[in-house]
């Protein structure tokens, strides 16, 4: 496609969503006085506010795009990534969310370190952070240079570019106040993206009276195709999507803003309703597209068909309208994503690294996060144009792998076992650390993936997350004495109800 | 404002103690008495039990789909209006069951957290 008169609607798009965000990121900003408004909102988020903020963080190009192209490429099978990514908050929910709020953890190795008081076990969960962060934040940027090269014409190494710069001049000059209107902004700027062109190409589906292309090509099959295979695949993804969430570094970070254990809990139902509501949406791209556009599958550009499915379906100045509307979507699904995910790597390094006193010297708190921000944003950004693209979606799924086994075994043993030790958490998350690292390494480094081997590689969550978690309960059993003094007193405080008079260490 | 040198002795100013009374049963947890190592002991089992229940019912409805169509391929040709099963049960039905799922959840928790408060905060006689 060649720049020109086409490419109007996309750069109008791109344009208003990067300028609305940066207002409502400066608007924001008069309401952050204190230090704790810059970095947790001083914890008075409403639940609805903050449930908006969690899902407009939440959705990201995996879920505004990938979706739809993986739905049209190969079927009902992968709708488990919407339903597994909601039914991860339910899980979430009921295991972690209060006890999480309640020991007033910012990020995941404040939670190891305040749980087990081991600095060693802070600096292994800080290293996962940064490596789920930067897989994570991967695709983002992959996207971002698929949608502008979509919609624009414009080589790929522009979306990335355009992304990170945007997040690092949020990131480094907003606080979780600003931030907190800007992601609620854009769960409804993406809702509204998907929505209105999704009712309008529905109504012209229904005066076409095509008939859905269903077919017996195992379209209509919730399962990979491979028999007992297909049916390890499908547990292995369900496995990591419904167990990843917890374990997702910028989703921790979201719950520290709510008051209290019990708004944690309702915020996370608020959250449960709004991605139930947007998730609707995207198999409905995929199955009009299977219908309109099944040429992108077959040319291995899926991810764009939410972008030109509009300009497919329908001529002249409505589709082009439409074309800018969800374009907006997906660009403010990648800098959500991209800054959420960007200021908890951030985070990270700076109390870890940049804030450490090299050669001598130390960097101030906010010289510190700066730097780490600008470390955090650059090495995927530079990562996204030099590596082949791997499916949005696909890349996603990788990370959520690696989450289910290494911080959600630690979450759930830390939050319901008073008896885990310190060398049984380290061991279990080294364990599953480097299980899902080699099997990504492994899936990296397939180009046509067959047999038992790559199916155990590609989707490695069914095993890596039961050794993960059996490594920890072994080696805890097997070092008792190491149980921590405080144990006892912080499982108090990360179960009772607040309005208890009690003493919580 | 006086002078700095003939500044007074600062005099600690505290409020009156914040435990109602020492013989509440939130004491025992606070010493971490076997009693108080009890009701937290039944504070756990009731939140954990609650969470597996929930998640048991996840496993027997959601969690069972892909070895259905697995055992039963026959299910891929059933439709309902109009749209295949799969479709049906993973695109539409699924969400409004986390929902329902949550909620409940939800509601039992705090109850749950009631109740203990309730139990604790009883003065023993």
């Amino acid at each position: 496609m060649s720049p020109g008169l086409d490419a109007a609607p996309g750069i109008v798009a791109v344009a208003v969503v990067t300028i609305a965000t940066l207002v409502i990121g400066t608007w924001g900003l008069r309401f952050s006085r204190t230090t704790s408004d810059f970095f947790v909102a001083s914890r008075t988020v409403r639940p609805r506010l903050n449930a908006s903020a969690i899902g407009g963080e939440y959705l990201s190009a995996a879920s505004f795009l990938g979706v739809a192209g993986l739905v049209l490429t190969f079927g009902a099978d992968m709708l488990w990534y919407p339903v597994g990514w909601t039914a991860g908050y339910l899980v979430l929910l009921v295991l972690v969310a209060a006890p999480l709020r309640r020991s007033g953890a910012y990020t995941l190795p404040d939670f190891a370190e305040a749980r087990l008081g081991s600095r060693s076990v802070r600096a292994v969960c800080s290293l996962l952070v940064v490596a789920i962060g930067w897989l994570y934040l991967l695709p983002q940027f992959q996207g971002a240079g698929i949608t502008l090269r979509s919609t624009l014409g414009a080589p790929t190494w522009v979306g990335p570019v355009i992304v990170g710069l945007v997040v690092l001049a949020n990131v480094t000059s907003g606080g979780m106040r600003s931030i907190t209107f800007v992601q609620a902004f854009q769960y409804w700027l993406k809702l509204t993206a998907l929505l209105v062109p999704g009712a309008v190409l529905l109504v012209v589906w229904a005066g076409d009276s095509t008939p859905l292309r269903a077919g017996a090509d195992g379209w209509s099959m919730p399962l990979a195709a491979g028999g007992n295979q297909g049916l390890y695949v499908t547990y292995s993804l369900i496995v990591a999507t419904f167990l990843g969430t917890m374990g997702l570094p910028h989703v921790v970070v979201r719950f520290y803003t709510n008051p209290d254990g019990r708004a944690a809990r309702r915020t996370t139902l608020v959250v449960l309703a709004l991605l139930g509501v947007f998730y609707l949406l995207p198999p409905l791209y995929g199955a009009l597209g299977r219908v309109y556009a099944p040429e992108l599958a077959e040319s291995g550009r899926s991810d764009a068909l939410v972008l030109e499915l509009p300009r497919i379906m329908l001529d002249g100045p409505a589709g082009e309208l439409l074309t800018g509307l969800v374009t907006a979507g997906a660009f403010a699904a990648f800098l959500s994503t991209s800054s959420g995910l960007s200021i908890a790597v951030a985070g990270v390094l700076s109390q870890d690294v940049t804030g450490r006193p090299w050669a001598g010297r130390r960097l101030g708190g906010v010289a510190a996060f700066r730097l780490g921000a600008v470390v955090a944003v650059t090495v995927p950004c530079v990562v996204a144009l030099a590596a082949p693209n791997l499916g949005v979606a696909r890349a996603v799924g990788l990370a959520f792998a690696m989450a289910a086994s290494t911080f959600c075994p630690l979450l759930l043993l830390g939050i319901w076992w008073r008896r885990l030790t310190p060398p049984g958490a380290i061991t279990g998350l080294l364990a599953g650390g480097l299980g899902s690292g080699v099997a990504i390494a492994w899936t990296l480094g397939t180009s046509r993936p067959s047999g038992w081997a790559d199916a155990l590689m590609g989707q490695p969550a069914a095993w890596t997350f039961p050794l993960a978690l059996t490594t920890m309960i072994v080696v805890s059993l097997l070092t008792t004495h190491r149980i921590p003094t405080h144990a006892g007193r912080f499982l108090v405080r990360l179960h009772t109800p607040e309005t208890l008079d009690l003493d919580r260490g | 404002m006086s002078e700095p040198g003939a500044a007074p002795e600062r005099v600690r100013v505290t409020g009156p103690p914040r435990r109602r009374t020492p013989a509440a049963r939130t004491a025992d947890i606070d010493d971490e008495t076997r009693l108080g190592g009890m009701y937290m002991g039944s504070l756990l089992r009731e939140q954990l039990r609650l969470a597996v229940g929930v998640l048991s019912v996840l496993a027997l409805t959601l969690g069972l789909l892909p070895l259905a169509f697995h055992l039963f391929p026959r299910l891929a040709d059933v439709e309902v209006l109009g749209a295949p099963l799969a479709w049906v049960l993973l695109g539409v039905v699924a969400y409004p069951t986390l929902l329902l799922l949550g909620w409940v959840y939800v509601r039992r928790a705090e109850r749950n957290e009631r109740d203990f408060a309730e139990l604790v905060s009883e003065v023993e006689r």
